[in-house]
């Protein structure tokens, strides 16, 4: 590989079926160097496939990969030792200590923690006062660090991140993210992926992945900036039974509750106004409707829905 | 051989911190030599009896106090009718009567005395070795009478003599401190193997083992030495508990002896490791432990049942079962005290069975998650 190519993986046509179920259908995309790349989906879409073949861990049924240069299939070795893996699971000794967690990784990659102790002072420093303690007995954002610095111990090239700030409480996973950036600023690739939406505005780059099928890649901005309906932000006192209003009312758009608002995604040519009166023919009358800004998040929800459409239709 | 230290002493960690693991490393030898040697036993001793002495005088005394001072049998009631001798059966008061017939005293003297034994046949094994205990006590006691009274000895029948080589005493426990040793192993190295494998792949930390530089014959390896260590001192404790608690001791030599016992520990280890290849989960890993290898060890390898007794089948099956061969291998040291001589063929076998077990274990051990 050149010198100064700015591709550090690259994911070319890959497809990988369980027991003929297609968990990833021709998926094909490239993360550059120092590059924090999120790939966003719900359950079930495909993102731990696409992390396990990058890790070497799984085969694909046809496409390849590329991992700095290599093939992660004839060079796995190559991979296995530049890569630092967070599996989905908690994936550490839970009856072996903190430092010993640490001690036993930094090991079996032929370093040592002082040799790299730069790299995750910042996240270890936070463990250290439970350096002793069982890594079963840490809380879900502490097991979560330290599992990140056992990812980390061996400097590897590109950090892959299977949805670490699941179940993990709001501070933590803010923390997290912080942390994150901070490593990309020192040079790491970083795939992370996640379920969370609101998590998809802190990468570079995201990926909507949806059943086994990329929908879409860009940057969060030009995402939002894409996004070609109107959005509505609706209030009411009877949330349920608003929604249900509007999914009688199709040519409005489709609607979602977000919390303690209803967002609507409506065609450009639909005003508030005209919201508000058909939902007062069909019964609710204190809908409160404004137009808002599309975040991230919508413009997933949106796009998944397009995709769903797609289906019924095909 | 830094990393592989290190993953060593993982696994030392593991085994020490966990609970159950330790009960079934240390606790289990312990219980089975004491369950095996105490409870599980075909000694006689202080069997009660009953006598049903109808000719009461100096001789039928004599004998039954020769009966009484042999330890084996201690008389709990006389008899003094027929129907008491059902009655006594019943209530289970004694195993076996001894009935002495009226005349025997006056007979006795004219070297035609008989008695009478009836043993309770509900129990059939104990039946027939408190009737042929009583009837060697018998024997031996008319012998001395004879020849005190300088009788003419070819007057009397041929008494045979049965010793038994190896083990006089026909201890059970010496039958089966062996066969203990032999479960032990297999138990210990085989299901805590391939639980341990299992573990990690349950818990999802075989994930991370697979993306690092570790190779796979080196976890594999990593895995099994602890549980050899373990073993073998878990042999070699057994023994000495063997032989302090019961007075059980090694015949032949002892670095054979754990010689030949590291090689069925590692027969057992990769076996472990070859049903963690195939189980996916600790419990199945258990189950496939269980009934795929402790069953027949217990009951086809000769250790409770004698394979020359059962059916060409089964005496077909106990040959691919490494336990038998190890059995035979170790008896002959332990109680015949006999040297590698006699026991090369059954060495043989061992090796090749873990030979091809542990190719195939790396064979079939996997470099990816599928």
């Amino acid at each position: 590989m050149a010198e100064g190519d700015p591709i550090m993986v690259s994911f070319e046509n890959i497809s990988k079926s369980y027991d003929k179920n297609p968990a990833l259908k021709e998926v094909s995309f490239s993360v550059e160097k120092s590059e924090l790349f999120g790939l966003i989906g719900p359950d079930g879409a495909g993102k731990s496939t696409l992390f396990r073949i990058l890790t070497t861990v799984l085969l694909p049924d046809s496409g390849r990969v590329l991992f700095d240069g290599e093939d992660v299939v004839k060079d796995y070795q190559y991979v296995r030792n530049q890569v630092g893996y967070m599996p989905g699971k908690f994936s550490l000794y839970q009856d072996l200590s903190v430092r010993e967690n640490l001690e036993f990784f930094a090991t079996i990659f032929n370093t040592s923690i002082a040799a790299n102790y730069d790299l995750i002072h910042d996240i270890y420093e936070q463990l250290e006062p439970f350096e002793t303690r069982r890594a079963g007995a840490l809380s879900g954002g502490m097991k979560q660090k330290l599992a990140l610095s056992c990812a980390l111990i061996h400097k590897p090239k590109v950090l892959v991140l299977d949805e670490p700030t699941f179940g993990v409480d709001a501070v933590s996973r803010k923390e997290f993210w912080e942390m994150l950036k901070t490593l990309k600023e020192k040079g790491v690739t970083i795939l992370v992926s996640t379920p969370y939406m609101d998590e998809a505005a802190l990468c570079d780059r995201v990926a909507l992945i949806q059943k086994g099928n990329i929908l879409k890649i860009d940057t969060p901005r030009r995402i939002i900036d894409q996004f070609d309906k109107t959005l509505f932000k609706i209030r009411s006192s009877q949330i349920y039974k608003t929604i249900l209003a509007l999914e009688k009312l199709p040519h409005l758009g489709t609607a979602y509750s977000f919390g303690q608002e209803i967002h609507l995604y409506a065609s450009k040519d639909i005003e508030a106004t005209d919201v508000e009166s058909q939902l007062l023919e069909v019964g609710i009358a204190d809908a409160e409707v404004k137009p808002g800004m599309a975040n991230i998040e919508d413009c997933f929800m949106n796009l998944m829905v397009a995709e769903n459409m797609e289906d019924h239709v095909g | 051989m830094k990393v592989f230290l290190a993953f060593v002493k993982k696994e030392f960690y593991h085994i020490f911190r966990d609970k159950r693991t330790l009960l079934v490393l240390f606790g289990m030898p312990f219980a089975q030599l004491i369950l095996f040697g105490y409870a599980i036993t075909t000694e006689v001793s202080n069997a009660s009896i009953a006598v049903y002495n109808q000719s009461p005088g100096q001789f039928s005394e004599q004998l039954i106090d020769k009966l009484v001072s042999s330890d084996f049998f201690t008389v709990s009631n006389r008899i003094a009718s027929q129907s008491e001798i059902l009655e006594t059966f019943r209530q289970n008061k004694a195993k076996l009567v001894i009935i002495i017939p009226p005349d025997f005293e006056n007979k006795f003297s004219r070297n035609e005395a008989e008695i009478q034994l009836i043993a309770d046949g509900s129990d059939p094994n104990l039946a027939t070795i408190l009737g042929s205990s009583a009837n060697r006590i018998i024997q031996s006691w008319m012998n001395e009478l004879l020849k005190s009274k300088g009788a003419n000895l070819s007057m009397n029948t041929i008494i045979p003599e049965v010793r038994w080589h190896y083990n006089p005493e026909l201890k059970s426990v010496a039958m089966f401190v062996p066969g203990v040793v032999t479960i032990i192993l297999m138990l210990v190295s085989a299901m805590l193997t391939s639980i341990s494998i299992t573990r990690e792949k349950e818990l999802g930390t075989i994930e991370i083992l697979y993306v690092s530089p570790l190779k796979p014959v080196l976890i594999i390896i990593g895995k099994v030495v602890p549980f050899a260590m373990l073993s073998i001192l878990n042999a070699i404790f057994i023994l000495v508990m063997a032989y302090v608690i019961f007075n059980v001791p090694v015949n032949g030599s002892i670095a054979l002896l754990l010689m030949e016992s590291m090689l069925f520990i590692l027969t057992a280890l990769s076996l472990g490791v070859f049903i963690s290849t195939v189980a996916a989960s600790q419990q199945t890993a258990l189950m496939l432990s269980l009934f795929a290898l402790m069953l027949p060890t217990i009951l086809l390898s000769g250790f409770i049942f004698p394979i020359s007794n059962m059916p060409w089948p089964l005496q077909i099956i106990s040959n691919i079962i490494p336990a038998k061969w190890f059995l035979i291998i170790i008896k002959t040291i332990m109680l015949k005290g006999l040297g590698i001589v006699y026991i090369w063929k059954e060495t043989l076998i061992l090796l090749g069975m873990t030979l091809g077990l542990i190719a195939l274990s790396i064979r079939k051990f996997k470099i990816r998650l599928q």
